[in-house]
């Protein structure tokens, strides 16, 4: 019964009887962070442990998506549960944004109160006067007592916002708009440019994390620019190293659309998997503009 | 409806005509039902509220008289962040979960929640955290003890426990965010045939508010714990100055957090009241649309009100001046709630059963609290009270019986529809004497307490302030033996007693659709959709 009736039929709403992945999930995920604070107390288990949690939380992963995939092909999915599906990819999507809402409050929070505070400004005048005299308020900084960050001129350099950076601007835009083209490929039942449309999008992800990979090893080796450069490297690398972990996920989501695509498992109006990537691509490529902008541009 | 019949039979004939729940311990485990998942969550409440109560008992204990007696000031301060802990994110939080799983799809008319698999994980994850977080006590360096707000540099001290706290906030929040994400789908989605927006029970109403506060908020908390990690064992300059970070940039992070975290501990309650005083007063709750409308305004400013936490910090006085203006105006839309619940029981003809006593108590004590509340809001006053037993006063009138009441409310009003007995309402009622009268106890000499210049999470205290901690530990003590009532009462409805009807309550039935399924409800609530006019 996949009709687009609005009013619901109780009965067909499809109720899973079992859900045996969510213990194992669980379990995986209790094992690899109970495996990484061993490991950052030093405990040799720690490693062990987090691999094994990896492998449980891939196992889960898997099975459950399987399950869920199997249920889809079988038709047990009216559009009711389709709906369901996409209200909570979008509140998912909408979580997510506060998660990074944090690290740019973060970053506005140092470069408008924090530093200028710290050199004196404003009603801080004695702050600047007793704590660290001297400090002048600067971005990009890693601080008054300048932590970390020594590169082979003995300071450490900024990321500049016109190389690899801008490459990867115009990389995610059209990786934006190479699965839209996708979608329309798959509205009109055409199925040569949903495959090249996703094949395309997901290549262009690839390259992202590879690219931005490039940067982070430029900057770690060549320019001083670390983790632990002072507020300016945690808000970088946290917010592009977030950033780039949700690119890469982005791009095995829409790896495995991709693959599903090549099954034959869409159809024009039944194919959430696609658009949930999608949605979470696109965000992505949101967050993006906002990092290059804040984070490597101002 | 035929070519729907022909569906079932090709694809998932096993899926709903039937049967009841599988049997065994593994029934719980691998359950998706809705009312099991609604159980396990007020089991695991209830048992962490005994915990969490005990730990409290630790603390009154040690506070019953000057000087140091029992514990060592270490313990005590692992004591009172681990008590803080486990009530916000084992008792109150897991309750309210396990109310809303059990009753919104019931209230609404749907088969279950919307996504019966994710609200078995939502669940499934809370005992994993909370033994990680129990397992805290036991490790080098002993539990957490810089308060529950972990604030930075003190909470980077913590030992080999530290770890083991931020990722049980992060299972905690995930657990959160995805109960959040299942019940604004369920309620967006699966309302029955005529359950418009505007009809909804003022429980779900107030839940669908939660949940978006949730799932804006316990990801920023999760972000500024990452961080704290981050700073101790990754070399970050966060909320370290010397790199050109900041310690109160976390408590900015924290109360972001925070304070809609306090509201999300406070509006499903609002909720049950406006339940229950409907169905004992006999008459439909005064100004239902004011009382939507109050929750959402409420829970939109809970998010521009955080920095009343921070006072004393050093703020820039046009800070403490706009934060003080738009703490108050959170007190407009909360009083419109007091007025509506009184404007429903005035001409009503009430009955005193022991959900409306625990509700009229929740009116009078939780406006108590709100009255500290606005005291506090006003900066320069706030300078005084800051860290002094006045807030700690406060926030125990708001939680205690304010939303502890109100879940005992809601146990009470609901038992019968869950277990199919009514309690029995002479030891109910005994419970909430026993419970109010020793909550003022406890609690209302803390207000002179805070006045007089008592510290909170101190061990030890000056002698004038002996007599007000004595009572406070007394009341105390009654207060958390009498919670065993408690237990004892609902463990004897569950095993049997006078059959409940399916209405329950005289007249209920016209207050939410709950009341006209039988009592208990079959396994799959509402097969059929109910048509609502
Ligand atoms: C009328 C509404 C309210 C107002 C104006 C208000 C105001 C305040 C203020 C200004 C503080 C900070 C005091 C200080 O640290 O110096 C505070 C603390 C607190 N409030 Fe409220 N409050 C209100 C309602 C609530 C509610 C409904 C809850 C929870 C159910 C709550 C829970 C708390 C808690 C837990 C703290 C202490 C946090 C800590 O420092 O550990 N409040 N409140
Ligand atoms: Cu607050």
């Amino acid at each position: 019964m996949k009709g687009h009736n609005t009013i619901p039929m109780n009965e067909d709403y499809y109720l899973p009887h079992k859900a045996t992945y969510p213990i194992v999930g669980s379990i995986g995920l209790t094992t690899l962070l109970v495996g990484f604070a061993n490991q950052l107390n030093g405990h040799a288990i720690g490693s062990t442990l987090m691999l094994a949690g990896t492998a449980i939380l891939v196992f889960m992963m898997a099975g459950w998506f399987s399950e869920v995939i199997r249920e889809s092909l079988a038709g047990n999915y009216n559009h009711q549960v389709d709906i369901s599906f996409r209200m909570g990819m979008i509140w998912f999507i909408t979580s997510e944004v506060f998660f990074f809402a944090a690290f740019f409050g973060a970053l506005y929070y140092t470069r408008i109160y924090a530093v200028p505070w710290l050199a004196g400004e404003g009603a801080f005048e004695s702050t600047g006067e007793l704590l660290w005299k001297g400090f002048q308020n600067v971005w990009p900084t890693n601080g008054p007592d300048s932590i970390g960050g020594v590169g082979p001129e003995g300071h450490f350099e900024p990321m500049g916002a016109w190389g690899i950076p801008a490459i990867n601007t115009l990389i995610l835009l059209s990786s934006g708009a190479t699965v839209t083209w996708a979608h329309w490929g798959l509205y009109a039942n055409n199925r040569r440019q949903l495959i090249i449309g996703l094949i395309a999008t997901v290549a262009l992800g690839f390259l992202f994390v590879f690219l931005q990979a490039m940067e982070y090893h430029e900057a770690y080796t060549e320019m001083g620019l670390t983790l632990g450069t002072g507020i300016y490297g945690s808000t970088f690398f946290m917010l592009t190293g977030f950033h780039g972990l949700h690119v890469t996920i982005g791009a095995i989501f829409l790896l495995v659309v991709l693959l599903r695509s090549l099954r034959g498992h869409f159809g024009h109006d039944n194919h959430f998997a696609f658009e949930a990537a999608a949605w979470y691509w696109h965000f992505v490529d949101v967050v993006w503009l906002g990092l290059f902008i804040f984070v490597y541009w101002l | 409806m035929s070519a729907s019949a022909a569906t079932h039979d090709d694809h998932h004939d096993d899926h709903h005509d039937d049967h009841g729940p599988a049997k065994g311990f593994m029934r719980w485990v691998y359950t998706t039902n809705h009312k099991d998942i609604g159980t396990l969550y007020m089991i695991t409440s209830l048992i962490m509220f005994m915990i969490g109560g005990a730990m409290a008992l630790v603390i009154r204990l040690e506070l019953f008289e000057p000087g140091m007696q029992y514990v060592d000031p270490g313990f005590f301060n692992q004591m009172t962040t681990l008590h803080a802990l486990i009530m916000v994110f084992g008792a109150v939080m897991p309750a309210f979960a396990g109310m809303a799983n059990w009753m919104i799809p019931i209230m609404i008319g749907a088969p279950d929640m919307a996504l019966p698999r994710l609200n078995n994980w939502s669940f499934w994850l809370l005992p994993f955290g909370f033994v990680m977080l129990a397992s805290t006590l036991f490790m080098e360096g002993g539990a957490p003890a810089a308060g529950w707000t972990l604030y930075p540099p003190l909470v980077l001290q913590t030992g080999d426990s530290f770890p083991f706290t931020i990722f049980t906030i992060h299972i905690l929040g995930i657990s959160s965010i995805m109960a959040a994400i299942n019940i604004i789908t369920t309620v967006l989605n699966m309302r029955a045939p005529g359950m418009t927006m505007m009809k909804l029970p003022l429980f779900v109403w107030t839940w669908v508010i939660t949940a978006f506060l949730l799932i804006a908020v316990m990801p920023v908390f999760a972000g500024a714990v990452t961080m704290l990690l981050t700073d101790k064992y990754f070399g970050t300059s966060f909320f370290n100055a010397a790199g050109g970070g900041d310690p109160v940039l976390y408590q900015h992070l924290f109360w972001f957090f925070g304070h809609p975290e306090v509201y999300i501990l406070i509006l499903p309650s609002f909720g049950i009241i406006s339940q229950i005083i409907p169905t004992f007063a006999r008459k439909p709750l005064f100004g239902y649309s004011s009382m939507v409308y109050a929750t959402a305004s409420i829970g939109l400013l809970s998010f521009v009100v955080w920095a009343h936490h921070q006072y004393t910090v050093g703020m820039p006085i046009a800070g403490e001046l706009y934060f003080t203006y738009a703490t108050m105006l959170i007190a407009v839309p909360t009083g419109v709630k007091v007025f509506n619940w009184i404007s429903t029981m005035w001409r009503g003809s009430m009955t005193f059963e022991t959900p409306m006593l625990f509700a009229i108590a929740f009116v009078m004590l939780f406006t108590m609290g709100g009255f500290t509340g606005l005291m506090m809001s006003i900066s320069p006053a706030d300078l005084q009270y800051h860290d002094t037993y006045f807030i700690v006063a406060h926030f125990h009138y708001v939680l205690v019986p304010g939303s502890v009441f109100a879940l005992m409310a809601g146990t009470y009003y609901w038992l019968p529809k869950w277990t199919g007995y009514m309690y029995d309402e002479r030891l109910g009622k005994l419970h909430f004497w026993l419970t109010t009268i020793s909550v003022n106890v406890t609690f209302f000499p803390q207000h002179f307490l805070g006045l007089a210049g008592m510290p909170r999470r101190i061990p030890d205290y000056a002698v004038q302030f002996a007599e007000f901690n004595a009572w406070s530990s007394v009341g105390a003590f009654v207060f958390g033996f009498s919670q065993l009532l408690f237990i004892y009462i609902i463990i004897k409805a569950v095993r049997g007693g006078q059959k409940a009807t399916d209405e329950v309550w005289e007249g209920a039935s016209e207050h939410g659709l709950e009341w006209q399924l039988p009592s208990p409800p079959p396994y799959h609530s509402w097969i059929t959709a109910p048509f609502v006019k």
